[in-house]
Formats: structure tokens, C-alpha cells, sequence
């Protein structure tokens, strides 16, 4: 059982979590991830490390409610427990030496990912734009976090409710057409985003990172739930992954595949609903 | 008083559910002897000196021994007898290929059906769950800590032949629960996941540790775990990621890998309305292989309510490495079989969800390197199986995750540990390895074997160290 030692709701619907959970605080790195699991009848759901405090032996995940399980998670307070938390899973980022300037773009609960990503750059002497996009003004998280790890914190909202209006696309576009030289743009968010910030970065010819989460259950390299079509070859985002090289993902494949259960989801969802009326 | 054996040529029949009913339900298939028939069929042995099932076994249960004692109504006596040498009974007389192994080496084989030895060992060890009394003695600690890594066949056996000899043996286990592939793999209709827990229970009693949750090679490594105070470590990872056949259309939605379906309904109960872990409910389902793994997985997706299930398999049933029982059960419940059949191309609709396997017809040319005559497709014969979901039981390829994180460790060309054939020790000091992540994707009895040779080892070389 693992202890929620703080809470804290970002937005309407996300929410962050401080997890005592000492053994995977020593070694978590950017990037990783754990699997949670909320009770006995729970799913097993991957997320992203967002932050991780050695000393306290905590780990901070960031989530937004989409679904039946993070919704259960959410309903959980401080001082409450999660059944299970697994990880550090996957293959920690890794930056090569000798990069100077990168951009890395986040969107909506993608920022809290992008958000360490940023951190462990800028703390390698980088120089880093941090590109941040959401809706709308209500739903802009961790603003202070991310200008803290960055030198040039762009934010962007779709309908202009807050600071620049458009897509993190239009500002990456922007940037590059402004003659910023990016060694390497690291994207985490929605699939379009990252699909659409690959085409951004393609005809420069610019290294760019994705972290891709898709379906899984153990998360150690044996259900082959999370294969993801990269170069042609299939790789497993729990073993591979989940940071690829963005420009050989099959993006439309990992979309089509984080669909399959979408009408269970939904028909569990009202399911949910009707037990909270009776 | 010897008397005589009874001559009759077939088994004792096992009381199983109706194919009809059973199709539509999770649970336990095969019911059981009950003491009569149990005690009739102890009588088909003949006791032969030579003991030639004793040496078909992996871990050498003294089977005429056990069988006398059935005989003879002591079951208690039967059951101590089997677990002088098996810890896991119950799972063993399930789920191991006997025709192959014990009772293919039986004497009464030749001429009828050779004893019903797995049955036989079933009913002993379920008859001690119900009625044993003796109460597990916690062995005398001799101060020293061994690490088990994976908790399914090999690690169990590993860790209670440890615990049995007074050592404190933690397993550390991925999954939130343990029993590896005897929990997530092998369904409850074959393998009811009470019985494995109260074997796991069982250890517990010896004393041992089960720690879940923890992935060795990212939590802890190996090294980690000999600064811990760990002495010695067995690995016992188990078999990695599923293999597909790279043909296109597998990434629709609706492709599975056999180790993804099973795990949904195996150990996250997809299957039971209060359990949140989805599964699409196909109404008709190709499952390419033919193993164990394909059988279990078309027998679940036929409980799902599939009107068809097709077995598609290359080469013809002779060459089918799946027991000859789950062959059996699997067309008794209606299981359709599409032998000399090969995928070519995964169909997909509109909405990229899977609409139709295509396939083509095979006939067997001369004997490959595995000594099976190796299929070749007959050109024309293409045609499309009318299917929507399609799961691929075509094999594993090895965990990468301790390999590349252990220093000193080997594998083998395919990724494999390496490891000593007898006392299961690998390249690395202190570091035993066992079961399908050294053999590849094999038996549970394999894995048990190797658990119980390398449990061995660790106790002569600590012992001398």
C-alpha cells in the first residue's frame, strides 16, 4: 500500500499526487514511469513520473481525470493509500552531450511530463524554450514550476484567453522562422500534438523526442500491449520506451490503438454514474 | 499384500462439465476423481522395478510409491510422498504434459492407455487440501538470505526447496500478485487461481517473503540485492515479449498478443462484470498457433461469447506442441481447427478495426531443423477467414530487463540466460537462473525442475562458502 502525502488539484481536472513510495524515489529519472493500480478490482494504469524527492522518498505524478481509473484515483485524499505502484519503468531520458539550445513543447497534462524533461536539460547547462499549450486560460498549470527550469517559457492558449493565442505548433514554427537554432525538441502531449509538432521539425531536419503512452498492462516487457510501430520495426514503449525518435513513429497506428477500448470506457463511465444516483 | 493389478486397458474416466456448458463458463473444467475412482485406478499400476515414469519426471516425483499409497486409501501418506519432491501437486497434476512425460514413458502405454498418473496426483493433492492436517513446520533459520526474482513456477519451487532447508528467501515479485504465468497465463478453467494461492500460501508458511511491486533491474538490481545481505539470487523472470508474425494489419485494433488477452482475463478478471479491465468481446476470433498458449487463449475467447474461434496453425496437429488434453478439450467445446493454414494479411475496416484474416493453405514438404516437415504455401489457395479480432500465440523472445542491467550475466544468441544444465548456475557469481527465461518459452514442470536444481546448488555453494 502506498501512502498519497499530498494533493493538490491544478485544474478542473487534474490533479497531482505526492506517493510515498521510497524504493522507486531513489531511482526514478526523467522520463520513467509507474503503473498504479487503486484497488483489488482496479485496471493497471501507466503515468509518467513528474517529479521525484530522494530524501522524502516521495514520488509526484500528474493526471488528468480522463478515464474510470484516474477519476477512482482522484476521489482519493491525503493520508489515503493506492494499492499498488510500480515502477520505475521504462528507459530514463537521455540527452546527448554537447547539446546547446532545445525547445521542449508540451500540451495540456503533457507539461507536467514536459516539466522534468526541462529540468534535468536546463540543470545540464542548456538552454531551454519551454513551450507550453493549453485550451484556455482556466486549465494553464505549473506556470511558476516550468519557468523555473527554463530560459524562455512561451505559453500558449488555442482561443487566446491567455498570453498567446494558437497552437504550440504556430509558436515552435515561429521560433525556428525567427532563426532559433534548436538542437533537439523534446514533445510530450496529446498524439495529434506530437505527430503535428514532428511535421513542424521534419523539413528543418530537428531531432525531436516524443514519450508515447500507450496501452499497457505489466509494463516489464511481457503482455506486448504497448507495441508502437517505429521505423517499420515493432518496439515496446514499457522496454524500448517510451521516449522515440518522433519522426519514425507510426502516430496514426498508436492513435487508432489508445481507441480500443473507448466504448467500454464510455459504457463504464455511465455505468459509474448510475451507481452515484442510486 | 500385493494383489493383482487391475488389467483394465483405458483410465479411469474424470467426471468433466458438459462441453456445451462449460464453453460458457470460467470454471474448472476437469472435476476431479473422487476417492473410488482415484483408488480404482491406483490399481492399473504394476510397479515395475525399473521405474520408467519416475525418470520422465522433471523433478522426480516417486510415483509408484504414491500410486501404492492411493491404492491403499492412505492418501495422507500418498500426498507426503509426492511432496518430498513437487511443491506445487495440485498445479502439476493440472497443467503438466504427462503424455510426454511421466505416463509416455508408462508401462501400460504400450498396450492402452498408460495410468492416470497427473490425475492421480491431482486427486492426492486436492484431497490434502481438504482433509490434510498436518500443520507446515517453519524450518530451523540457518542465518543466511537468498533472493528469488519472479514468483511463478521456478521461483516458488526455488524458494521453498530454500526455505525447507532454513534459509530466509525473499521473492521479489513485478506483478501485484504472485504466481507468475500460473496466474496471468493459464486460465481458471484449467487452473483455479485458489489453488495456486493456497500453494503460495503454503510458502509463506515456511516462512518465505513475497514482495510485489518490485521490478529487479529498475527498483533493485542484482547487485543491489547482494548488498542487501543477499547471498545468493535465483532468477526466475519467465518468459518476455510476445513475438508476431510481421505480417500487415497487425497493428488494428483487435489484434492481440495472446500474452495481453490471457493477462486481461487471467489476472485483471476482464471476464467479471466488477472488475475495471476492459476486453473487446469479439464474435469471431482466429488465434494463431498451435501451443498451449493458443488452446487457452481460443477456449477464453470462446467463454467471451465468440460464436467462432478458429485455431489457424501452420503445420498439421501432429506437429502441435500443446498438451494432447487442452487439444482435446478445445474441440470438444467447439473450437474449429484450420490445420496447414497460414496468415498472410490482417484485414481491417473503416474504423481500423480488425474485419478478416487473410490465409493461405499449406502442405508439408521435406523435415526442417527442428525435425518437423516444414510447411509450404500452395499458391492459389488464399482465401479470407471472416473474423473480428485476431490473436497472435506465435511465441516469446526473452526479457531484456536483467540481462542489460546485471553485470557479468550472459545470454545466448536468442537472449537467453545462460546457464549450467544441472546446477542452473549462470555466469555470475551467486546467480542462478531457471525456468523460460534460460529455455526460452517452455513448461511450467520445466521451470519447477530448474528451480529445484538450482535451490540445490545455492545450498551446496553456500554451504562451502
Amino acid at each position: 500500500m502506498f501512502e498519497i502525502v499530498r494533493k493538490k488539484q491544478l485544474n478542473d481536472s487534474v490533479v497531482l499526487m505526492e506517493v510515498k513510495a521510497p524504493f522507486i524515489a531513489k531511482k526514478a529519472q526523467a522520463g520513467q514511469f509507474i503503473i498504479f493500480r487503486v484497488d483489488e478490482q482496479g485496471e493497471r494504469i501507466p503515468l509518467t513520473i513528474a517529479d521525484y524527492d530522494r530524501e522524502a522518498g516521495t514520488i509526484t505524478i500528474i493526471f488528468q481525470t480522463v478515464g474510470a481509473s484516474t477519476k477512482e484515483l482522484a476521489e482519493l485524499n491525503e493520508g489515503d493509500f493506492i494499492k499498488d505502484f510500480v515502477g520505475p519503468l521504462g528507459v530514463a531520458s537521455h540527452f546527448d552531450e554537447g547539446i546547446k539550445k532545445v525547445a521542449v513543447v508540451g500540451g495540456g497534462v503533457g507539461c507536467a511530463i514536459a516539466y522534468p524533461q526541462a529540468k534535468l536539460l536546463h540543470s545540464m547547462g542548456v538552454s531551454v524554450d519551454l513551450i507550453a499549450g493549453f485550451r484556455n486560460k482556466d486549465i494553464v498549470i505549473l506556470e511558476d514550476e516550468m519557468r523555473a527550469v527554463c530560459d524562455n517559457l512561451i505559453i500558449t492558449t488555442d482561443d487566446g484567453s491567455y498570453a498567446k493565442k494558437g497552437f504550440v505548433t504556430n509558436a515552435l514554427q515561429e521560433q525556428i522562422d525567427a532563426g532559433v537554432n534548436y538542437d533537439l525538441v523534446v514533445a510530450i502531449g496529446p498524439i495529434p500534438m506530437m505527430k503535428f509538432v514532428c511535421k513542424v521539425t521534419e523539413p528543418h531536419g530537428i531531432k525531436t523526442i516524443v514519450s508515447l503512452n500507450p496501452i499497457m498492462i505489466d509494463g516489464t516487457g511481457m503482455c506486448g500491449g504497448c507495441r508502437v510501430t517505429v521505423d517499420g520495426q515493432i518496439k515496446f514503449a514499457c522496454v524500448d520506451g517510451p521516449d522515440f525518435d518522433g519522426h519514425k513513429v507510426d502516430f496514426d497506428e498508436l492513435m487508432r490503438r489508445n481507441s480500443t477500448y473507448q466504448k467500454a470506457e464510455r459504457e463504464r463511465g455511465c455505468r459509474l454514474l448510475n451507481q452515484e444516483v442510486k | 499384500m500385493k494383489t493383482m493389478a487391475n488389467m483394465s486397458l483405458e483410465k479411469v474416466k474424470m467426471p468433466e462439465q458438459d462441453p456445451n456448458v462449460r464453453n460458457k463458463n470460467f470454471e474448472e473444467v476437469a472435476l476431479g476423481y473422487d476417492e473410488i475412482m482415484a483408488m480404482e485406478e491406483a490399481t492399473r499400476c504394476l510397479h515395475c522395478k525399473n521405474k520408467p515414469c519416475v525418470s520422465g519426471c522433471p523433478v522426480n516425483v516417486r510415483i509408484p510409491e504414491f500410486i501404492e499409497k492411493v491404492a491403499a486409501g492412505d492418501f495422507a501418506e500418498a500426498y507426503r510422498i509426492i511432496t518430498s519432491t513437487n511443491a506445487l501437486p495440485a498445479v502439476c497434476g493440472r497443467v503438466c504434459p504427462q503424455e510426454s512425460q511421466c505416463e509416455g514413458k508408462c508401462v501400460r502405454g504400450i498396450k492402452g492407455e498408460p495410468v492416470a498418473i497427473g490425475r492421480l496426483e491431482r486427486f492426492v493433492a486436492d484431497w490434502y487440501m481438504k482433509n490434510g492436517t498436518d500443520k507446515t513446520e517453519k524450518p530451523q533459520s540457518n542465518g543466511k538470505k537468498a533472493a528469488v526474482i519472479g514468483a511463478g513456477p521456478a521461483g516458488l519451487s526455488c524458494a521453498g526447496d530454500l526455505a525447507r532447508k532454513g534459509y530466509q528467501v525473499t521473492i521479489f515479485e513485478a506483478f501485484h500478485k504472485a504466481g507468475g504465468v500460473l496466474v496471468y497465463g493459464i486460465p481458471e478453467f484449467r487452473l483455479p487461481k485458489k489453488i495456486v494461492q493456497k500453494e503460495i500460501d503454503k510458502l509463506s508458511e515456511l516462512g518465505v517473503t513475497v514482495e510485489t511491486n518490485m521490478v529487479i533491474g529498475k527498483v533493485l538490481s542484482v547487485d543491489e540485492l547482494f548488498e542487501m545481505g543477499y547471498e545468493a539470487v535465483f532468477i526466475g523472470s519467465g518468459a518476455g515479449l510476445p513475438s508476431f508474425l510481421g505480417i500487415e494489419g497487425e497493428g488494428y485494433i483487435g489484434v492481440y498478443s495472446a500474452n495481453e488477452f490471457l493477462t486481461r482475463i487471467n489476472l485483471m478478471k476482464a471476464y467479471l462484470d466488477e472488475y475495471d479491465t476492459p476486453i473487446r468481446h469479439a464474435k469471431a476470433v482466429a488465434v494463431v498457433g498451435g501451443g498451449n498458449v493458443a488452446m487457452d487463449a481460443a477456449r477464453s475467447a470462446k467463454r467471451l461469447g465468440a460464436e467462432h474461434v478458429y485455431i489457424v496453425y501452420r503445420r498439421s496437429e501432429a506437429e502441435m506442441p500443446a498438451r494432447a488434453e487442452e487439444i482435446h478439450h478445445a474441440k470438444e467445446e467447439g473450437i474449429e481447427f484450420l490445420l496447414l493454414t497460414n496468415p498472410t494479411k490482417v484485414l481491417g475496416n473503416e474504423n481500423s478495426e480488425v474485419c478478416g484474416l487473410e490465409c493461405v493453405k499449406m502442405e508439408l514438404g521435406e523435415p526442417d531443423d527442428s525435425g518437423r516437415r516444414r510447411p509450404q504455401p500452395i499458391k492459389g489457395s488464399e482465401f479470407v477467414l471472416d473474423v473480428d479480432s485476431v490473436i497472435m500465440a506465435v511465441g516469446t523472445s526473452p526479457n531484456p530487463l536483467l540481462r542489460t542491467t546485471t553485470d557479468g550475466l550472459e545470454a545466448n544468441r536468442r537472449g537467453c540466460l545462460v546457464a549450467d544444465e544441472e546446477t542452473m548456475k549462470t555466469t555470475r557469481e551467486g546467480v542462478y537462473a531457471g525456468g523460460d527465461a534460460v529455455t526460452g518459452a517452455a513448461t511450467v514442470i520445466l521451470a519447477m525442475g530448474a528451480g529445484k536444481k538450482a535451490a540445490a546448488a545455492i545450498d551446496e555453494y553456500l554451504q562451502n562458502k
